[in-house]
């Protein structure tokens, strides 16, 4: 072994010095250095040998041996670090000879990456390059500048790559477009002003070059699909003479006509027939001749026939299209090859949504491919058959879904379909209660640590919340607690962190559920799971938060303690807190009958708790007077911090100031959080919603549904599938079946009846009769199961507010003294019958108004908000309110001013609203069907004191005022812009032509007047975010061009967009 | 296409060409990654992969494995036939291509593939085209060493 390394060591030198005699004759170069050094590679086996080689004795050589890099390339290729040898590459293309330079350049663009430093010492050759009379050379500098260029280079070769798109020589024109659309996806704003030479690429005599351009177009087209809609016409044109063989020979492939080229028009004619009839209509007859056309059985035809397909669903339907594309796929489906058979599946789920009856027709074949050795087979199956669930075969479909869980290994798909399991369990769980709790369990002890944290999440908001029934509820709960105790009995070793969590949540909240229980069994159980040593703090913890909910009886009280005071000199802060706190519970009986006061009388009380945290008020104005910092909610810090940031990239910045606050004070998402607070609060289920924190929240299952633009539809589909009477439509879905059986198999002679069955079970609710659904509708606001059990969450009316407009009673305000002020979340100031007299005060001045805004409580200060506007006034009072935008609430400050010069009594206000009822508000759903209904809910009320008679007044709330900013960056914006499913495009005029920066005017009006976040400008586009209060955000896509703002709105939720929009459209007229 | 590999049935890296920038760790760990995948496959199953978000087609032509990553709504079917005819490419080249060809010449299988996909797209899909750019280039070069000899 270590004589092969000397020999070859020693070899080196002499064979660097000899000159490579036989270039070019492949067969030869196995003599050649490279080939000995290939050989001698392969026979070591030591890595650090390997390197030995690849390193020392190359060095001085470099700049004049082409064939070092190529032997530098290897080693680097085997895993070697051959770094030493970048820049002696770029030299070689920069100083040496045509050959050495190609080399070169394949050297630069298989080592070096966009961003790195070495690359800016290429720009130089480049240019040169570019400008050379060699066509070889010009072609060369192309090839590597469409590899990798540096971004913020790319203005100095622009206008030399532009230039040779004039160029006489058809393959260097070919290349230019190329490099053109290499620039176009790192940097699209840096090619805009050059959208015309596209058009001339586009109508080159030389179909490669045309052909080069349809890339930038199909980019192009996908952003703004509006303002290319001219260029359908020749878009369908230039198809119909491909297909028709007009072109030369030389573009065949397989004596099919350019089949590249016709893939990429049937995607550019998806993009542009989607959802506009009339585009749509000009293509019909060319699609028809494609799938005419595309006979012969290559693999190159079912290409385009796959892509035709796909153009066929996308663009406005046309019945006579669609059957025959129905009648292709089933080519596809019932082709033995399995690369068609897979393919013949995915076609399947992108359209079965429209049209149920394709499944059926293939329903044999489907589960035939269910028991596919291959997993990618038994993967896309599933996927259609998540696609066509409903109520009645949602349990064999998650069965099946789990059976391939159980196999799976890959991480991957295990996060994907676990949260297609979930939602599914969670959307159908109604007449399967016990169903749904085991296929939640699965979900957890399958999905693990791995899953998307919001499936736990929203299966405890959904046992906390409940739903329609008490009694179903008691027993869902019941059915939990059953299954985690006897899960707990058993080995609890294996199971997931996030399980064991679930386990001790439901334990300690809906443990007294069961009869005959005793809490300090309960106590027990949870305690043998902190003996296990692999379980994490964050599941301590949970453990913990469950034994302070059971510590009603003293028995539970005394085990719970036991093991609390192993914790209480913990390193962890959150599970000492937890124990400590556990410990004070258990001195304090006080305090104990008052926080778990539901295992005094047996039955669960709701709480209200008072979350504005007003107690503390005191305590914060002290602080505020002795110079403390107003405290600021953790986004607005973020947002300060990534500004503080930003300026530390700037050359000459200032230093940035350490900012204790931030970095002290971040938002912690342990289960300490809702220790006590969550056995106080009367929604218990609210901490571990917040710490599924809004973002991942979105992240959810729909996403990864994929294809974009056709979620509307199948909601639409899947709601009436799943509304369908099954009494009455079952019988018929049966016979249908078996008749399509009848007539699609009767070649098939042997019948495995246990096929038939899971056909049956698996095919059922899906309606044969239904025609292929053409009209595409648009889905109502639909409100899945889950959301429907969504109640009050969060507390947008303070507390005290609340109740007063939830009772509709008068209180008497303790008599006001001048601009005294009311806030809504103090109670004391509120609550209490008469109080002393306050002294008038001489100077009665009508404009306060001024000066109110300073009145507002120490925790509003600082906070967005709008003008104090007078409601109204009499001889003595007057009433003023404004609206402050909290970042999680809407306060509403009302100022009741004596404008008299004597004091006022018995003040007394009431406050109410016919049409809403204040839990509703807190809900984003109803605060957004509100507005849907084009209701702008209104608060009504009366002030009145002794010497003044009774005054009305209004308030109107618009959803504006539940709109708050939403800080991202660039790219989580993009991330979050890709999963969102809702989405809504309008142009609106702007009006003033006459600015210079249009985008920039619309932005700030959209921003000021909407409470937008603009998170990026780049070039003629804009992008913002906002959210509603409860944390459902909207993005919004904003775009320049000719006096028309293109604005693009996208939500998870169906219909913020469209309401959104309006007050946009509002926004921009007023501005 | 987001990237393409070539390599052996034992697992040896042939060639490997990234259209989108990434770091050499990550695209160690993907390649490590990719390669037990596809060779865990057997022979009659589907030439299709989904792997993390990616779509992977591969095609085994002899000993050597042809692997590309393609982005979910990219067409699979054309990115087998854009193997193949890449295949065909070199076959035509070498003449009847082996895996050796491909080792020890691995620059021109390179060269080749840059005159066939630019920036991940197939640019020129005639093979006499294709060819007829690589010999020029070579030709040169031949001319060099002659002036040179």
């Amino acid at each position: 072994m270590s004589d092969v390394v000397e020999k070859t060591l020693t070899a080196l030198p002499g064979l660097l010095l000899s000159l490579d005699s036989q270039p070019g004759a492949a067969k030869l170069c196995a003599t050649s250095r490279l080939g000995s050094l290939v050989r001698s590679i392969t026979e070591l086996t030591s890595k650090n040998v390997g390197e030995e080689m690849a390193e020392p004795p190359a060095g001085p050589l470099f700049h004049t041996e082409k064939p070092c890099h190529v032997r530098a390339i290897y080693c680097e290729m085997l895993g070697y670090e051959a770094s030493f040898s970048y820049i002696h590459a770029i030299k070689l293309a920069q100083q040496g000879s045509v050959l050495e330079k190609r080399v070169g350049y394949l050297a630069v663009s298989l080592f070096l990456h966009e961003s790195h430093d070495l690359l800016l010492l290429l720009v130089n050759t480049v240019l040169k390059d570019l400008q050379s009379t060699n066509l070889i050379e010009v072609c060369m500098a192309l090839t590597v500048v469409s590899q990798i260029f540096p971004k913020d280079m790319i203005p100095a070769v622009l206008p030399l790559v532009e230039d040779k798109l004039t160029h006489s020589k058809e393959i260097i024109r070919r290349k230019a477009v190329l490099a053109l659309y290499k620039f176009y996806l790192i940097a699209p704003n840096q090619v805009q002003h050059i959208h015309d030479k596209f058009r001339k690429a586009l109508c080159d005599k030389d179909p490669g070059v045309m052909t080069a351009s349809l890339h930038i177009y199909l980019k192009l087209i996908k952003e703004s699909p509006e303002s290319y809609k001219d260029l359908t016409d020749s878009f369908v044109t230039i198809l119909k003479q491909v297909v028709g063989g007009k072109l030369p020979v030389d573009f065949n492939y397989h004596s099919v006509p350019a089949p590249w080229l016709q893939m990429q028009l049937l995607r550019i004619l998806a993009l542009l027939g989607k959802e506009d009839q009339r585009t749509s209509e000009m293509m019909y007859e060319v699609l028809d001749e494609s799938l005419r056309r595309a006979e012969i059985n290559h693999n190159i035809t079912y290409a385009i026939l796959y892509e035709c397909l796909k153009t066929i669903y996308t663009i406005h339907p046309k019945s006579e299209l669609l059957e025959k594309a129905a009648k292709c796929i089933g080519k596809f489906v019932l082709s033995p090859k399995i690369n068609l058979k897979y393919l013949g599946l995915k076609a399947l789920t992108y359209v079965v949504q429209q049209d149920p009856n394709l499944a059926l027709q293939h329903q044999m074949t489907i589960i035939e491919c269910l028991d596919h050795s291959d997993p990618i087979i038994k993967r896309e199956t599933l996927e259609l058959l998540y696609r066509i669930t409903n109520g009645q075969n949602v349990s064999v479909i998650v069965e099946k879904m789990l059976d391939f869980l159980r196999l799976s290994k890959d991480e991957y798909t295990t996060i994907d379909l676990v949260g297609k399991v979930a939602e599914l369990a969670e959307k159908y769980p109604f007449p399967y209660n016990s169903w749904f709790i085991q296929t939640m369990n699965a979900i957890f002890s399958i999905g693990g640590d791995v899953m998307q944290p919001d499936i736990p999440n929203n299966f405890l908001r959904l046992l906390a919340e409940g739903f329609d029934s008490d009694e179903e509820d008691r027993q869902l709960r019941l059915l939990a607690v059953d299954s985690y105790l006897s899960l707990l009995e058993c080995d609890t070793s294996g199971l997931p962190q996030r399980f064991l969590q679930v386990i001790s949540w439901v334990l300690g909240e809906f443990s007294f559920l069961k009869e005959g229980l005793e809490p300090a069994d309960v106590v027990e159980r949870l305690g043998k799971l902190l003996d296990d040593d692999a379980i994490t703090t964050e599941t301590r913890c949970w453990v913990l938060a469950a034994m302070s909910k059971l510590c009603g009886s003293s028995d539970a009280l005394c085990k719970a303690e036991k093991v609390a005071h192993k914790y209480t000199s913990c390193l962890d802060t959150a599970l000492r807190q937890q124990a400590v706190e556990l410990e004070l519970l258990g001195r304090d009986v006080d305090l104990r009958t008052r926080v778990l006061p539901q295992h005094v009388i047996g039955f669960c009380v709701w709480l209200q708790v008072d979350s504005s945290l007003s107690f503390l008020d005191g305590f914060v104005s002290d602080a505020l007077a002795r110079g403390a910092a107003p405290y600021k909610p953790p986004h607005q810090r973020q947002e300060e911090l990534s500004q503080e940031k930003i300026l530390n990239f700037e050359p000459y910045g200032l230093s940035l100031p350490v900012s204790l606050s931030a970095c002290s004070l971040t938002d912690r998402q342990s289960p300490t959080a809702l220790s006590l607070s969550s056995s106080l609060s009367g929604n218990s289920a609210d901490p571990p919603l917040k710490a599924g924190s809004n973002l991942l929240k979105l992240e959810g299952v729909k996403r990864v549904w994929g294809k974009q633009g056709y979620l509307p539809e199948k909601q639409a589909t899947e709601e009436a599938l799943a509304q369908e009477p099954s009494s009455i439509f079952a019988p018929s879905h049966q016979q249908a079946c078996s008749e399509s059986q009848q007539t699609t198999f009767s070649t098939i002679v042997e019948q495995d009846q246990e096929k038939r069955q899971l056909a049956s079970s698996l095919f059922v609710g899906l309606g044969s009769q239904n025609a292929p659904c053409l009209v595409r509708t648009v889905s109502q606001m639909s409100v899945k199961p889950t959301q429907k059990r969504s109640k009050t969450t969060s507390i947008h009316l303070t507390s005290a507010f609340a109740q007063n407009l939830s009772d509709s009673t008068s209180e008497a305000v303790p008599a006001v003294g001048n601009t005294e002020v009311v806030e809504a979340s103090e109670v004391s100031s509120l609550s209490g019958g008469s109080g002393p007299l306050a002294q008038p005060s001489s100077q009665v001045e009508r404009g306060l108004e001024s000066d109110l805004p300073s009145r507002l409580p120490a925790t509003l200060v600082g906070l967005l908000r709008s003008d104090v506007e007078e409601l109204c006034s009499g001889e003595s009072l007057s009433l003023s309110a404004c609206k402050v935008f909290d970042a999680d609430a809407l306060v509403l400050a009302i100022f009741l001013s004596n404008i008299s010069d004597s004091s006022i009594q018995e003040v007394s206000c009431l406050i109410s609203s016919e049409q809403l009822k204040v839990p509703e508000m807190c809900s984003t759903f109803s605060v957004l069907s509100f507005y849907l209904n084009g209701l702008n809910p209104q608060l009504e009320g009366s002030v009145s004191c002794a010497s003044q008679a009774t005054q009305s007044f209004s308030l109107t709330l618009s959803l504006v005022d539940f709109i708050r900013p939403l800080p991202l960056t660039t790219e989580e914006y993009g991330k979050m812009w890709l999963s969102f499913s809702h989405d809504v495009k309008q142009n609106l005029m702007l009006l003033k032509h006459e600015e210079e920066d249009q985008l920039e005017a619309a932005l700030t009006a959209l921003k000021e007047k909407l409470c937008l976040h603009i998170v990026d400008v780049i070039g003629a586009e804009g992008i913002m975010a906002c959210q509603l209060v409860s944390g459902r955000p909207c993005l919004l896509h904003c775009h320049t061009h000719g006096g028309m703002l293109a604005i693009w709105l996208r939500s998870p939720i169906a219909d913020l967009p469209d309401c959104l929009l309006y007050h946009c459209q509002k926004a921009i007229q007023e501005r | 296409m987001q990237f393409m590999l070539l390599f052996s049935r034992q697992g040896k890296l042939r060639l490997q060409k990234w259209y989108v920038p990434l770091s050499d760790k990550e695209k160690k760990k993907i390649t490590r990654e990719l390669v037990q995948t596809v060779l865990a496959r057997k022979p009659k199953m589907c030439s299709f992969l989904e792997w993390r978000d990616l779509k992977i087609v591969y095609k085994r032509y002899a000993s050597l494995y042809f692997c590309c990553a393609i982005e979910d709504q990219d067409n699979e079917l054309i990115t087998l036939e854009i193997i193949h005819r890449y295949v065909e490419l070199l076959d035509k080249y070498f003449g009847s291509v082996c895996e050796l060809d491909i080792i020890f010449n691995f620059e021109k299988a390179y060269f080749i593939l840059d005159e066939f996909l630019l920036g991940g797209e197939a640019q020129e899909t005639s093979k006499k085209n294709v060819l007829k750019a690589i010999e020029q280039a070579d030709l040169l070069q031949e001319v060099r060493h002659n002036y040179f000899l």
